[in-house]
């Protein structure tokens, strides 16, 4: 097959979304072409119009959306004025779709081998067991553990990264000449993502399809594209192949994505062993309704210092905020506060302990209350610990926006809803600055923010610790922001402290078996990164097989 | 498997607490009568030694505790107490009410709850497929005119009250266009058309209500479904809209569908009490309300219960149902 | 039998036009592209619902037009004259007031806007009962059984447009009265309810535990059996307490139903309670230490305005219905004051005479459509309400 040969060619497209009750655009004459074997990144922001772009690659518009005008051929077929069959039968056979949340894209109430072998069927690629012989051989190519048993369960028995794999299979079923990438790691671990990037790549190469690869993660995609396209707010920014994209962007917003990832501070020198932490984490041990999930937790944070505590989903960290707010009741060991050991429940605190301990949340959406304003929101816990009152805590107010570098004359008046996900999240650390408190608890702070933001609010926290020496507690699970913020790093594995110890430390080996994986788990902005990465460790010891024999071990 | 039967197991214990529940709190109710039946049935004129010797009879002088578990031991062997109304009183004392004298409540009722479940099965069986197709056609064709029309006309049917509806087709089908009969006169001997034709007109009033209900219910449960990405990767994988309802969409909507008519005809329960007083049906609600206006207070607590104990078993069925339609727990981990 | 025969033939009849409609429509050259597209991806029902609905519209018509169908052409005028008025309303809201009521009317459908127009009609006339009346609800004029229509040819008397009952009361009057008694009752019952309900649904949201555990085990038993039924046994026994006092049976029956209902009101405020303590705004007013009035009334409640408005617009129709349907079986507000359901029950009988005083025929079904109006009403509005706070979703 001659792979200069063009497969999907979209011209000048515009969608429109409906929002109000009027149309607005979603996508602004943006056009995209492809050719046979190729692999295309579209990355961009939130709302960039990515995963709307790559829908309309198969001709396909939500529900709210329509393509308003362009064109998008597949093979010289014109996909917009095409009639229902037409399109049917491209679809599932020659374009196929994987979808960003594997779990909720199967249907439940059948197997997934079922599910696997309906498109071959229905479009007489091959009949029922033919297709399930090959699902079962696309098993093995994945690397899917238990491959002759696994498609017949059903979907709910199979763990996520196990069925973003099966998903991917399952575009495979038709042997498709493309297919569309839609976040399909977005959901999962850094652990587990690296084992899915890996098979994903594999099979595309091994059959040698056309895919579009969406995704907001630049590393991510520079280990799967050949060419990469930014978006942004429905325009398109540039388009160049991947290896000049990363070394030579042209454009200023391309540079400036670039540049995020190369933020990060001095580590300070540990602090002294008689030196009176701010917090100390005693040997704390906890369960939800009698299920452990915090075994034996010890550690400590010291004035103006912050300590990344970083794990994957379930690991823990968030429990150990929970025990330090008294939120959660230890089963064992306490919480001290300057050497003072804090009663377990909230309740039972005084409002001066309450005051000296504050969180910022992950989602500022929920963390702002929509009905107030932020004149309210930042005011109360100044009149409560404070007992400032009208002018003195207008002015404290006013005085907290300037440090969180936002217009007091301007954002004072404002509801939650008028600011941009930056902004709240400025808001829910001036809330937690108005207590004045020595100690801050970041819970996954910059997690849900674009990354240009994130930066912005990683270096004024950064700054705040400087002029006020607070003492950051950072939970997270992205080992980028550890790295850039970080002076001690908790590495914390099924409720339990895998290893600690100083952030140079802890990024040079040797490491912990777990730190290790973890580490070498996160994607980097090199295009070689993941075949570099394979061959050091080998593709049967990476994600879940990797944790796996660690737990036999 | 094993864990459903547990959790069927635990719904069907919750499920008898709750009777128990309710017949303790029927019984209390009644209990919070002035005075006492002895008085009530005589009234105020009687003399003291005639209350006394009623007392005697029903048993009142004994605590409420020994009262409750003596009626709840008669009811679990089908014998609901003496009607006031019916009751004879010189032969009070002698009668064996266990054995469905001529005023047992329980002789009252059994008839008329007969009436009561074919009518209520006459509205089910015309109601129940009638709804959930237009139901699924509204939620297919959503946006559309038929949507639209099929929204505003059920909605103004579940707002209407019973007897509005009853009346409007009253006036259509029985008074200008001379078709049904407006009065269910039915008795024992009827032939089934003819029990059928007069029960039609009352069927039909509690198909609008509860069809409106149903309907909307099923168009919700649909577009629900329809709006889940697995249902979006099905026609992405190119699949006929046909095959994408029946295998897709289906399987899924069982749980939500049989929900929706369990809870229906949970709700035909007291459509019903309204409607056979319009049509003067000799059912169980128009036995109820006439012994309420005449405080005739065995049939009252009676018809409650067979009421409430219906009630509870039509949300029990569909609470089971929609646990064995669940994938996740038909097959767990 | 014969009927069945007659549908199905009529059934396979439109399927096969609506079929043949699609046919032609597909041969058609249509001047406009769209078109084309339209019928070339035209479902088979879509087909057959076009020629459905051109027999629909051709049997409404012929039937206002026959002579005996009274009825029907009421109902259809009084259709139009609705959907006129409430048009009138939405494009007099469009332009009139501050920019955010007409931001308001502009996205508003024409079924909301019907809906608060018939609202507000009624507002006036339960409000101002005792100025529009014409006479009182218990004044008694010598004049009985008077027909409506005001004809004295016919029966009727143009003091009396609608006529007098059996005791000789002008039932204009009353019904006008009959909305501020059965309108007025249902709002304070409704409001009592969510006072009830409200209060125990946000302290065991907030309380959690052993109290949301109690109070929930309490309201599960107390919607096991059926309201209707519930508040029929609870009535009987209330009217043995009340003896001749007839006022006292009517407070008896609002604070009954108000318990009743507020088991919904608890179920929804527990329920909209609870997903806003899980919010992290709350978790951090909890940790600051604030108290349990302020979680309720400053963080809490104003989260909760939206639901709780929309369930207020169904819980007042479904009070209002259930007094209605208590009133109509002869318990529920009590004579002499005037009420719609009691009047319905009372009327019932002249439904008999449609074939040749259709007037009086209508007078029960003015009663029945009166509360059936406001229900209507209340209930597109909320409709609305509720689309508009879900969002865009469907």
């Amino acid at each position: 097959m001659n792979n200069d040969q063009l497969l999907v060619k979209i011209e000048k497209i515009v969608i429109q979304g409906v929002s109000d009750e009027q149309w607005l655009p979603i996508i602004n004459s943006v056009d995209l072409h492809l050719n046979r074997g190729e692999v295309l990144g579209l990355i961009g922001e939130s709302g960039a119009g990515k995963s709307t772009l790559g829908l309309a690659a198969m001709g396909f518009a939500r529900d709210g959306c329509r393509i308003s005008s362009g064109t998008v051929k597949f093979d010289g077929i014109d996909l917009i004025s095409a009639d229902a069959q037409t399109k049917r039968s491209l679809l599932g056979s020659r374009i196929a779709y994987v979808a960003q949340s594997a779990a909720a894209s199967f249907n439940p109430a059948h197997k997934i081998i079922n599910q696997h072998t309906e498109a071959p069927i229905q479009h007489g690629v091959s009949g029922r067991s033919e297709s399930e012989k090959d699902a079962i051989e696309l098993y093995h190519r994945l690397r899917l553990p238990t491959p002759d048993e696994i498609g017949f369960r059903y979907p709910h028995q199979v763990s996520g990264g196990q069925l973003q794999r099966a998903m991917t299979a399952m575009a495979m079923s038709c042997r498709p000449d493309l297919i569309i990438f839609d976040e399909p790691t977005t959901a999962l671990d850094v652990t587990t993502q690296i084992e899915v990037l890996a098979a994903i790549r594999d099979i595309v190469k091994q059959f040698n399809t056309a895919a579009i690869y969406i995704t907001h993660d630049l590393a991510v995609v520079a280990q799967m594209a050949d060419r990469i396209k930014v978006l942004l707010k429905g325009d398109e920014v540039e388009e160049s192949d991947t290896d000049s994209m990363l070394k030579n962007p042209q454009k200023d917003y391309t540079k400036s994505l670039w540049a995020v990832r190369s933020f990060t501070r001095e580590e300070k020198p540990l602090a002294s062993k008689e030196e009176m932490p701010v917090v100390r984490v005693r040997n704390v041990t906890a369960a939800y309704a009698k299920i452990p999930v915090l075994h034996n937790v010890s550690f400590d944070i010291h004035a103006s210092r912050t300590v990344a505590v970083v794990g994957e989903s379930g690991s823990g960290k968030s429990t150990v905020a929970r025990c330090i707010t008294g939120l959660l009741k230890p089963s064992e060991g306490a919480i001290e506060f300057d050497g003072v050991p804090l009663p377990a429940d909230y309740r039972q605190r005084t409002v001066e302990q309450l005051k000296q301990a504050q969180m910022i949340y992950q989602m500022a959406d929920t963390a702002l209350n929509p009905r107030k304003r932020i004149r309210e929101i930042i005011g109360r816990p100044v009149e409560f610990y404070l007992g400032l009152r009208g002018r003195k805590k207008e002015e404290r107010v006013r005085e907290l926006l300037d440090q969180i570098e936002l217009d007091p004359d301007k954002f004072i008046d404002r509801l939650p809803s008028e600011l941009s996900g930056g902004q709240k999240q400025r808001i829910g650390i001036a809330r937690a600055l108005a207590a004045d408190p020595k100690f801050i608890i970041c819970d996954e702070v910059t997690s849900a923010l674009d990354q240009l933001v994130a930066e912005g609010i990683l270096k004024l926290l950064a700054r705040l610790q400087d002029s006020l020496g607070l003492a950051y507690m950072f939970i997270t699970h992205d080992l980028a922001t550890v790295r850039a913020i970080s002076d001690e790093v908790v590495v914390m594995k099924d409720g339990r402290v895998v290893e600690a110890g100083g952030k140079t430390e802890m990024f040079t080996p040797p490491h912990h078996e777990y730190t290790s994986l973890l580490l070498s788990s996160v994607p980097e902005m090199d295009p070689n990164w993941l075949t570099e990465l394979l061959e050091q460790r080998g593709v049967d010891n990476i994600g879940d097989a990797a944790i796996d024999r660690m737990n036999q071990a | 498997m094993k864990a459903v039967v547990l959790i069927i197991l635990n719904r069907l214990a919750l499920g008898v607490v709750t009777l128990f529940a309710v017949s303790v709190l029927i019984f209390a109710a009644v209990n919070m009568l002035p005075g006492d039946f002895a008085q009530a049935i005589l009234g105020q004129g009687a003399t003291e030694e005639a209350i006394e010797a009623i007392r005697e009879d029903l048993g009142l002088n004994k605590n409420a505790i020994v009262r409750y578990t003596d009626w709840l031991g008669g009811i679990l062997k089908g014998d609901f107490g003496v009607s006031f109304a019916q009751a004879n009183f010189s032969s009070f004392a002698g009668e064996d009410t266990s054995k469905g004298g001529i005023g047992s409540v329980a002789a009252q009722l059994e008839p008329r709850f007969k009436n009561t479940l074919f009518l209520a099965g006459v509205a089910a069986i015309i109601a129940v497929p009638l709804s959930l197709i237009l139901g699924i056609m509204a939620a297919l064709y959503r946006n559309s005119i038929f949507d639209r029309f099929v929204n505003i006309s059920t909605l103004s049917s579940i707002s209407s009250p019973e007897f509005f509806l009853a009346y409007v087709l009253i006036l259509f089908l029985a008074v200008l266009n001379p078709i049904l009969p407006s009065l269910s006169n039915i008795y024992a001997e009827m032939t089934f058309p003819d029990r059928l034709h007069k029960t039609l007109l009352p069927a039909l009033t509690l198909t609008l209500v509860v069809m409106a209900h149903m309907m909307r219910m099923t168009r919700a449960a649909i577009i629900n479904l329809l709006a889940s990405p697995y249902i979006e990767m099905a026609r992405l994988k190119g699949l006929k809209p046909a095959r994408v309802i029946i295998f897709h969409a289906l399987p899924n909507a069982l749980a939500p569908i049989i929900n929706v008519i369990a809870l229906n005809l949970a709700y035909l329960v007291t459509g019903v009490v309204v409607v056979e007083v319009v049509f003067v049906y000799p059912g169980i609600g128009q036995l109820f309300v006439d012994s309420v206006k005449i405080r005739d207070i065995p049939v009252v607590q009676a018809c409650c219960l067979v009421f409430a104990a219906a009630y509870i078993l039509l949300n029990l069925t569909a609470d089971i149902f929609s646990i064995l339609s669940n994938p996740r727990l038909r097959h767990p981990k | 039998m014969d009927i069945f025969l007659w549908y199905l033939f009529w059934a396979v009849a439109i399927g096969i036009f609506g079929w043949v409609f699609r046919f032609t429509g597909r041969k058609v050259q249509w001047p406009s592209d769209r078109l084309n597209v339209y019928f070339r991806d035209m479902p088979l029902m879509v087909g057959i619902g076009f020629v459905f609905g051109l027999v629909i519209l051709y049997v409404v018509f012929h039937y206002y037009f026959i002579d005996k169908s009274t009825f029907f052409r009421w109902a259809v005028q009084g259709f139009l004259i609705f959907a006129i008025a409430s048009w009138l309303f939405l494009t007099l809201g469009k332009h009139v007031g501050t920019q955010a009521t007409r931001k308001v009317f502009r996205q508003m459908p024409l079924t909301a806007s019907f809906g608060i127009l018939i609202i507000i009609i009624y507002a006036i006339l339960s409000v101002f009962a005792g100025v529009i009346a014409p006479y009182g609800q218990e004044e008694i004029f010598e004049k009985i059984n008077v027909l409506p229509g005001g004809d004295p040819a016919l029966g009727g008397d143009p003091r009396f447009p609608l006529g007098t009952d059996q005791l000789g009361r002008d039932l204009l009057s009353r019904l006008i009265y009959g909305g501020q008694n059965t309108v007025g009752i249902a709002f304070i019952t409704t409001i009592l309810a969510f006072l009830i309900g409200a209060t125990f649904g946000f302290l065991a949201a907030t309380l959690s535990g052993w109290f949301d555990q109690a109070v929930s085990r309490v309201v599960d038993a107390l919607m096991a059996i059926p309201q209707l039924i519930f508040a029929l046994l609870l009535l009987t026994i209330a009217t043995a307490w009340a003896g001749s006092n007839k006022e006292l049976i009517t407070v008896y029956m609002v604070v009954i139903i108000a318990v009743l209902d507020s088991t919904r009101v608890f179920r929804l405020a527990r329920a909209v309670g609870f997903n806003i303590v899980v919010m992290d705004y709350i978790e951090a007013a909890k940790l600051r230490g604030e108290n349990l009035s302020y979680l309720i009334f400053r963080e809490i409640l104003p989260n909760a305005y939206a639901p709780l408005l929309a369930e207020f617009g169904l819980r007042f129709c479904f009070v209002f219905l259930t007094i209605a349907a208590l009133s109509f079986l002869g318990i529920g507000i009590q004579p002499p004051l005037a009420d719609w359901g009691t009047m319905v029950r009372d009327l019932a009988q002249f439904i008999n005479f449609a074939q040749f005083s259709p007037h009086t025929a209508a007078l029960p079904l003015m009663a029945a459509g009166a509360i059936a109006l406001l229900t209507v009403a209340v209930n597109f509005v909320v409709d609305w309400m509720l689309h508009k706070s879900s969002g865009l979703k469907d």
